[in-house]
C-alpha cells in the first residue's frame, strides 16, 4: 500500500455568492472538524473568490483552524476553470488528506473537475462521512438507485479523498464569537485559456430568504392536492405555524409548485423540527429527502401510503377537511397563549 | 456543418425499483431499461441544433451488449451514427474511469459539441459529465436549461438553486442536460425502421478505444464500493383513522406535546 503521510489535514472548499457563504459551507466545517479531531489533524477553509477576505473571520466563529484565502478578480462570479484551477493549486501545495465540497450545483461541477485534473477519487452526495478506526481511511457513504440502497465508497489508492455533501445532512457547530482562524493568502496566477467561458449575465430567479432547506417547519404537498389552488390551504397552515411550503416531485411537475421548494432525491434534502406531508403518498425519492426531519406527520387518503412508515404521527383522511381545521385549532392554541 | 457527440446510458428505471420487503434488497427483476432522462433531453438538444443549422449527431454509449437497444433508440430519433463502447476490461469502473474511457473514445470523433445528461438516475452523481470535459481538456457547462448557438459559440442558460448564469462558452466544449431543457421527441416508424434496418450501431471493444490500461475499469478507478446495504427504515408511528374534526384535534395536540406550538 501506497504512503500517503505527506497528505494532511481537512479541507473545505467554501462557497461564497456575492458575498455570502452558503450555509453548507458551514455544516461541512462541522462535520469536517470532528473527522480532523479523530485524524489528529486541523480542519482548513479553503476560500476562494474576489475581495472576500472579511469572511474568514465567520469561518473561524464556526470552528476553521485555517482559512485558505485565494482572492482574485478572476474568482468574482463562479466559472468552472477559474475555480477548478484555484483547489487545484490549493490541493497541489497543501496536500490534504480530505476535501469536501457541498453537493450543490457549484460544489457538483467543480469537484468533478478538480478530481479528474488532480487525478483522484470523488464520491458523490454523501449523506455519512465517518474514519475508519483501523486504517484512518475515510468512509464515504451514499444513497444509491433513487435512494434505494446505500453504499460506503472508499479510496484507497490515491490522495486527497474527496467528496460532496448534500446540504441539510451535516449539523454546523455552534458559532463562537470571536473565535479566529489563521489566515492564509495563497496566490494563484490566472491565465485565461480556451476552458474560460464567458458570463453575460445572472439573473436571480428565487428569494433566498425562502429557501425551504433553512426552515424549522414546512407543510409539503403532493399529488393529492389535486390542484395549484389547494397550495393555498396549505401556506395558511404553514403561515399559522410559521413555516414555509414545500411540495412533492409529483406537485411540481404537475404546475402547482415551483421547482425551488421540492424536496427529494432530485430536490432539496431538508431537516426541519417539523415536517407535515399532505396527500403526498412517500415515493422512495421523496423520503430520501425529507426522512431526517425531527418530527414528521402524514395527512393521507390512503391507508397503505409508504409516508406513513416514516411518519411520528399519521392520520387518514381527507386533506380538505382536516387541514383548514388544523389550522384554526393552532391560530387558536396560539392566540389563547 | 457542426458534428456532435451525444453520451447516453441505459438505465433501470429507477421509479420501478422496489425493495423486498421481507430481505430488504432490491428486487431488479422485471424493471424496464430506459434510456437515462437527462441523456434522452441532451440528445433532443442535439437534434434541434440539427434540424436548425445541420449537423451530424453521434451517439455513444458505455456499457453491456444490451446497450444497444438505447443507440437504437437514439437513431430511431434521428441521430446518424451510434458507438457502443464495450468490453469486460471496462467493467466496474468508477466515475473516474468511466469518463476517461468515455472521454478516450470520444476522442475519436470530430465533435464541436458534447452533450451528457447532468446526472443518470441509477447512479446520481452528476461527475461523468465534468469530467470527460477535463479529460477532453474542454469547457464544460453544467445545468443546461437553454442552449442557442451563435457563432462559434453556444449560449447556454446555467441552473443554480437560486439563480441563472448565462454564459457564453466557445465551442468544442461540453453541455451537461437537464430534463427541463427540452421535451424529447418520439421515435418515428421510419426512424424505428432504418435504425433496426439502415443504420449500424459500431461496437467498440478494448483495443478501439484509445486510452490506458491504468485508467479503465475497476484497475483504473480511484474509488471502491466498501459495501453496500439496503436503507434502514426508521420505525413506524402511529397511524389513526379518525373523523377529521378529530384528526386536527389529535395532530395539535401531538404538536403541543412535542412544543411545536
Amino acid at each position: 500500500m501506497k504512503s500517503f503521510s505527506e497528505y494532511k489535514g481537512v479541507y473545505v472548499f467554501v462557497q461564497q455568492v456575492d458575498g455570502v457563504i452558503a450555509p453548507v459551507s458551514f455544516e461541512l466545517i462541522g462535520k469536517g472538524r470532528e473527522l480532523a479531531k479523530q485524524l489528529n489533524t486541523s480542519i482548513c477553509a479553503v476560500l476562494c473568490g474576489h475581495n472576500v477576505a472579511g469572511l474568514a473571520d465567520e469561518l473561524g466563529e464556526y470552528g476553521a483552524d485555517t482559512v485558505v484565502l485565494i482572492d482574485d478578480p478572476a474568482l468574482e462570479t463562479y466559472m468552472t476553470e477559474p475555480y477548478t484551477h484555484a483547489m487545484h493549486s490549493a490541493i497541489e501545495f497543501f496536500k490534504p488528506e480530505i476535501v469536501l465540497y457541498g453537493a450543490t450545483t457549484i460544489g457538483r461541477d467543480l469537484a468533478p473537475r478538480v478530481s479528474a485534473r488532480v487525478h483522484t477519487g470523488l464520491t458523490a452526495d454523501c449523506t455519512k462521512l465517518e474514519i475508519e478506526q483501523e486504517t484512518g481511511r475515510l468512509l464515504m457513504t451514499r444513497p444509491a438507485f433513487g435512494g434505494n440502497l446505500m453504499a460506503t465508497i472508499v479510496c484507497p489508492e490515491f490522495r486527497p479523498q474527496m467528496a460532496t455533501v448534500r446540504p441539510g445532512v451535516m449539523q454546523k457547530a455552534e458559532r463562537e464569537e470571536g473565535r479566529r482562524a489563521r489566515v492564509v493568502p495563497f496566490g494563484v496566477k490566472f491565465e485565461r485559456n480556451d476552458r474560460y467561458i464567458e458570463v453575460l449575465d445572472v439573473i436571480k430567479k428565487f428569494n433566498e430568504s425562502e429557501d425551504i432547506s433553512e426552515a424549522d417547519i414546512l407543510v409539503a404537498g403532493g399529488r393529492g392536492m389535486g390542484s395549484k389552488e389547494n397550495f393555498d390551504m396549505l401556506r395558511e397552515l404553514a403561515d399559522a405555524l410559521g413555516g414555509r411550503v414545500a411540495a412533492s416531485r409529483a406537485a411540481v411537475d404537475a404546475g402547482w409548485a415551483d421547482k425551488e421548494i421540492q424536496v427529494g432525491q432530485t430536490g432539496k434534502t431538508v431537516r426541519p423540527k417539523l415536517y407535515i406531508a399532505v396527500g403526498i403518498s412517500g415515493a422512495i425519492q421523496h423520503i430520501a429527502g425529507m426522512e431526517e426531519s425531527d418530527i414528521i406527520v402524514a395527512v393521507n387518503r390512503d391507508e397503505t401510503a409508504p409516508i406513513f412508515n416514516v411518519a411520528d404521527y399519521g392520520v387518514v383522511g381527507d386533506l380538505n377537511k382536516v387541514i383548514p381545521m388544523l389550522t384554526k385549532k393552532i391560530i387558536a392554541m396560539k392566540e389563547s397563549k | 456543418m457542426l458534428n456532435i457527440v451525444v453520451c447516453i446510458k441505459q438505465v433501470p428505471d429507477t421509479n420501478e425499483v422496489r425493495l423486498d420487503p421481507k430481505t430488504g434488497t432490491l428486487i431488479r427483476e422485471g424493471v424496464p431499461s430506459i434510456m437515462n432522462p437527462d441523456d434522452k433531453a441532451g440528445l433532443e438538444a442535439a437534434l434541434r441544433i440539427k434540424d436548425e443549422f445541420g449537423a451530424t449527431v453521434r451517439a455513444v454509449s458505455m456499457g453491456p451488449a444490451q446497450a444497444d437497444a438505447v443507440l437504437r433508440e437514439a437513431l430511431a430519433m434521428g441521430a446518424d451514427e451510434a458507438y457502443l463502447v464495450s468490453d469486460r476490461a471496462f467493467g466496474g469502473a468508477d466515475t473516474w474511469a468511466t469518463s476517461s474511457t468515455i472521454a478516450a473514445a470520444v476522442s475519436k470523433l470530430p465533435y464541436d459539441i458534447v452533450f451528457t445528461g447532468r446526472q443518470a438516475i441509477d447512479g446520481d452523481t452528476a461527475q461523468v459529465g465534468p469530467q470527460m470535459a477535463e479529460h477532453l481538456g474542454i469547457p464544460n457547462v453544467s445545468y443546461a436549461e437553454e442552449i442557442r448557438v451563435v457563432g462559434d459559440s453556444l449560449i447556454v442558460k446555467r441552473q443554480f438553486e437560486n439563480s441563472y448564469q448565462v454564459v457564453r462558452v466557445k465551442m468544442p466544449c461540453l453541455v451537461t442536460a437537464l430534463t427541463e431543457l427540452n421535451r424529447p421527441r418520439y421515435m418515428t416508424p421510419g426512424g424505428i425502421f432504418s435504425a433496426y434496418r439502415e443504420k449500424q450501431v459500431t461496437v467498440w471493444t478494448r483495443p478501439d478505444v484509445p486510452v490506458d490500461d491504468s485508467n479503465i475499469g475497476l484497475k483504473g478507478s480511484p474509488t471502491r464500493v466498501k459495501e453496500s446495504f439496503p436503507k434502514a427504515v426508521k420505525g413506524k408511528g402511529e397511524v389513526v383513522t379518525l373523523d377529521a374534526e378529530a384528526e386536527a384535534d389529535y395532530i395539535a395536540e401531538k404538536l403541543r406535546e412535542r412544543f411545536v406550538i
